[in-house]
């Protein structure tokens, strides 16, 4: 460490202003206040500081995303290897075919993100901003596995810049930047975002694996997208070799879908890490729950064959498609949420509630997880403006009452 | 009539270096002491001495140039030995050295003084410099009457002394304190306690209160137990100030004795020490600090509120206390955000094995990078009052007068957001935030 630090040291004057690598300073200071916990004292107020400080708070995100991320590797594998026909199920090369089907995905974002990050950085002479740590494993985990690796660089370069930065970076954004970044993805490429076949990695990579062929019988439907696509009959949800899918499977995550999102288990694993570390808020993780159970109940209630998504229970509702990462991982960014306590849960309620409503009664999207957190987004502002309205309002009533006494 | 009132927001802190209950006083008389004009905010300083003159205790060194019946006044007797002044001639500090002549102005009052009396007393020995008026958190304005006054008799701040130890504080003269501040309101006196507190407290409201840090500031007992309205003010005072309004109105004295609890985990055995108001630092810890080579940060007041000094400088006002903790600025600590050490301080749960240690020793660094707003809610969570504090504070940073109106901030003082700060991820100066926008309403709702 003190080898380090000595070299550091030795290498700071020539990113300082006027030295040989000045244009490189925010990035420096990036990695030395990555590397060692700086040494700035408080100059004015408080003597002390929490220890906390946002490279932790994204840090625990990272951690709590990664048993999504293990299981994504995971489950991408099996899917391959069951869709292309394999008998034998050896772990180890599961996981290497995930982790190698993943890594570039992985790669091109943080590359993209992160630089355009360090240039607007050293561009307005500011430190980098911890967010796209976070933003970077997102959007590879919201993604199908399929997604092109030039699509994911330009809808990555798109959100960072259009929807983080020219809003002046980490904390003055507006939506949620990984799920703009897919939304954008949706609607830009649609035949790349849906469908039978891009949920699936088709081919072998490295030797592992085998080829899907999608002609054989084999369907990588997600089970949200069957429901979308049903027409008549019984409805039967099928995995890629066409046998069926309980509630089980659905709850571990061995199913066709987007790379993280598709395990209910370890999205929980993660939800309690968030929790446990006080991190996400309880409040609008409950509240998406509870309004995506209510939600799930009514139309349940009221189902129909016209909008065949009103068969699944409220219970299956929450364990298919994005919801429940969405409820612990997107609706909870803290910065594009509702920051007063009883907005959380408005909020959160009726991301639950519209993430559902899209789902059931509008065919054309089979996941309304992402639609229902962005509109979510924009209305947040006004969810908390009312409630802090409510406070004005009784500090003027207060007062009122003062001056007739 | 004893009412409890329950305070739930806030959180003790405790941090290593804390005084025993059982700690005996040392008195220190210090040869070098010092007025600080900038401790009494609100007040434009004019000076009313120079360099060289001799002063008695009690004689003002400065008023404000407003209003000029404030005095600010020596505590000693002495010879004005300098007069530091800062950028644009701004008066810093007044410095005395003492001397043992012990001439002294004695204020004399009728049997039972009234209203006008009790003012012009205040005014002339300096005391009512020691007085704080809500909104602003600024020295009363003269011309303005209370509606209420709020009195604290404890201090809840990490590592604080008893306040009612100090050798003022005793039943008549809180009675005589009491009577005089009776006078100057049409309102009523609460003074706020925690539980057994042993003092009588004829005609005023004694509430008792429970409840970590801030519950012992006294905006914070005003905001829960009657809140300020537009238009209206109310005054702040602990109760050592309270007693020695007292003692000033029997006896025609003004005691500027004061108990220092010094702190800190760079103190070697934390203690008491009985000084005067404004004594030299270097004097009261000399033999106190913690043996070891590093940076050290001496503070006078608490380690949420208090002022960064020098040992040269001076105990400030209105501080009873001086704590001594690392600075921190000597040690290189790698990937400091990703520990998982027990020894690190924090409000979060995102540090789980600090949970099971009782006592923290802090230093004084930053721990992280200035960021924007990205939390929510944890500042609500560390000021009860019913204010919006990260709407207040962006209010206050677009200068926006209405909002900051509408969202309360007549009812707070910077004080109020120090554990606020303390927790902030985002490492954003809120005290000082807060600070600017008092002073900014001031400025512009009053010319």
């Amino acid at each position: 460490m003190k080898k380090l630090r000595k070299y550091i040291d030795r290498i700071k004057p020539d990113f300082q202003p006027g030295g040989r690598f000045s244009a490189f300073q925010s990035v420096f200071d990036g990695f030395e206040t990555f590397l060692f916990t700086p040494k700035e004292t408080s100059e004015s107020g408080v003597h002390i500081h929490d220890s906390i400080d946002s490279k932790r708070v994204m840090i625990i995100v990272v951690l709590a995303l990664l048993p999504c991320l293990l299981f994504g590797m995971y489950n991408t594998g099996y899917q391959n290897f069951l869709a292309s026909g394999l008998h034998d199920f050896p772990f180890w090369q599961i996981m290497a075919y995930g982790f190698l089907a993943i890594l570039p995905r992985i790669v091109v974002t943080y590359v993209v993100g992160l630089g355009i990050e360090f240039i607007v950085a050293q561009w307005r002479k500011e430190e980098i901003q911890e967010g796209f740590l976070v933003t970077g494993i997102l959007i590879p985990l919201i993604c199908p596995i399929e997604t092109p690796l030039w699509m994911l660089a330009v809808a990555t370069a798109f959100s960072v810049i259009f929807v983080k930065e020219v809003f002046g970076g980490t904390g003055y954004n507006i939506f949620n930047v990984a799920l703009v970044t897919r939304a954008f993805l949706f609607f830009a490429y649609p035949a790349s975002m849906s469908g039978d076949k891009v949920f699936i990695a088709s081919k072998p990579i490295c030797g592992l694996g085998g080829t899907v062929n999608f002609a054989d019988g084999v369907s990588g439907a997600t089970p949200l997208g069957q429901i979308a696509t049903h027409t008549e009959g019984a409805l039967r949800i099928q995995n890629v070799t066409g046998g069926d899918i309980s509630s089980w499977d659905a709850f571990l995550g061995l199913i066709p879908g987007s790379f993280g999102e598709t395990s209910t288990l370890c999205i929980l694993i993660g939800a309690a890490i968030l929790l446990m570390a006080g991190i996400a808020s309880w409040r609008i993780i409950i509240s998406v729950v509870i309004g995506g159970l209510f939600m799930g109940w009514i139309a349940n209630l009221f189902a129909t064959p016209t909008y065949p998504a009103s068969y699944l229970s409220p219970l299956d509702q929450l364990l298919y498609g994005g919801f429940a990462f969405a409820a612990v991982f997107m609706a909870t960014d803290p910065v594009t949420a509702s920051r007063t306590g009883i907005g959380k849960f408005v909020y959160g309620f009726l991301t639950g509630a519209i993430a559902i409503i899209i789902r059931v009664y509008n065919n054309g999207y089979p996941e309304g997880a992402m639609l229902a957190v962005l509109l979510m987004n924009a209305l947040a502002p006004l969810i908390d403006w009312c409630v802090v309205q409510a406070n004005i309002n009784r500090r003027m009533k207060r007062a009122k009452r003062m001056s007739y006494e | 009539m004893n009412k409890l009132l329950k305070i739930k927001k806030g959180l003790d802190l405790n941090l290593a270096g804390a005084i025993s209950d059982k700690s005996v006083a040392v008195s220190i008389k210090s040869g070098r002491l010092a007025v600080v004009p900038d401790d009494f905010p609100g007040l434009t300083p004019r000076l009313d001495v120079k360099e060289g003159d001799k002063v008695a205790k009690g004689q003002s060194l400065a008023h404000d140039k407003t209003h000029e019946e404030i005095k600010l006044c020596s505590p000693v007797s002495g010879i004005v030995s300098s007069i530091i002044r800062g950028e644009r001639r701004k008066i810093l500090s007044v410095i005395i050295d003492a001397d043992d002549t012990n001439d002294e102005i004695i204020f004399n009052l009728t049997q039972n003084p009234d209203k006008g009396e009790i003012r012009h007393i205040l005014l002339e020995s300096g005391l009512w410099s020691r007085l704080r008026q809500l909104p602003y958190d600024i020295v009363p304005h003269p011309e303005r009457e209370p509606r209420d006054i709020f009195v604290t008799a404890f201090d809840s701040a990490p590592l604080a002394g008893d306040l009612l130890k100090n050798p003022s504080v005793n039943q008549e003269n809180i009675k005589a304190g009491v009577e005089a501040l009776k006078k100057l309101t049409k309102g009523k006196v609460y003074i706020s306690a925690r539980e057994n507190f042993p003092y009588s407290c004829e005609n005023a409201e004694l509430i008792t209160i429970q409840g970590p840090h801030p519950a012992g500031l006294p905006s914070i007992q005003a905001g829960n137990i009657k809140p300020i309205n537009k238009g209206e003010t109310v005054w702040m005072l602990d109760i050592v100030t309270l007693s020695k309004i007292g003692e000033l109105i029997s006896s025609g004295q003004y005691s500027t004795e004061t108990l220092v609890a010094v702190t800190g985990s760079e103190i070697s055995d934390p203690h008491y020490v009985l000084t005067t108001e404004g004594a030299e630092i270097e004097s009261l810890i000399k033999d106190s600090i913690a043996p070891g080579d590093k940076n050290r940060r001496i503070i006078s007041g608490n380690v949420l509120s208090g002022k960064k000094t020098e040992k040269t400088e001076f105990l400030r006002f209105p501080h009873r206390q001086i704590t001594v903790i690392p600075e921190g600025n000597d040690k290189d600590e790698f990937m400091g955000w990703a520990s998982i050490s027990p020894s690190k301080l924090s409000a979060s749960r995102s540090y789980p094995l600090s949970r099971f240690k009782a006592i923290f020793s802090p230093d004084a660094r930053l721990n992280g990078g200035k960021r924007a707003m990205i939390m929510s809610g944890l500042y609500d969570r560390m000021i009860p009052l019913d204010i919006m504090a990260e709407y207040l504070i962006k209010a206050v940073l677009s200068r926006n007068i209405e909002k900051m109106e509408q969202l309360g901030i007549y009812e707070v003082s910077p004080e109020d957001f120090a554990l606020a700060e303390f927790v902030d991820p985002s490492k954003l100066e809120l005290q000082k935030i807060i600070r600017s926008g008092l002073d900014y309403m001031r400025k512009e709702t009053e010319d």
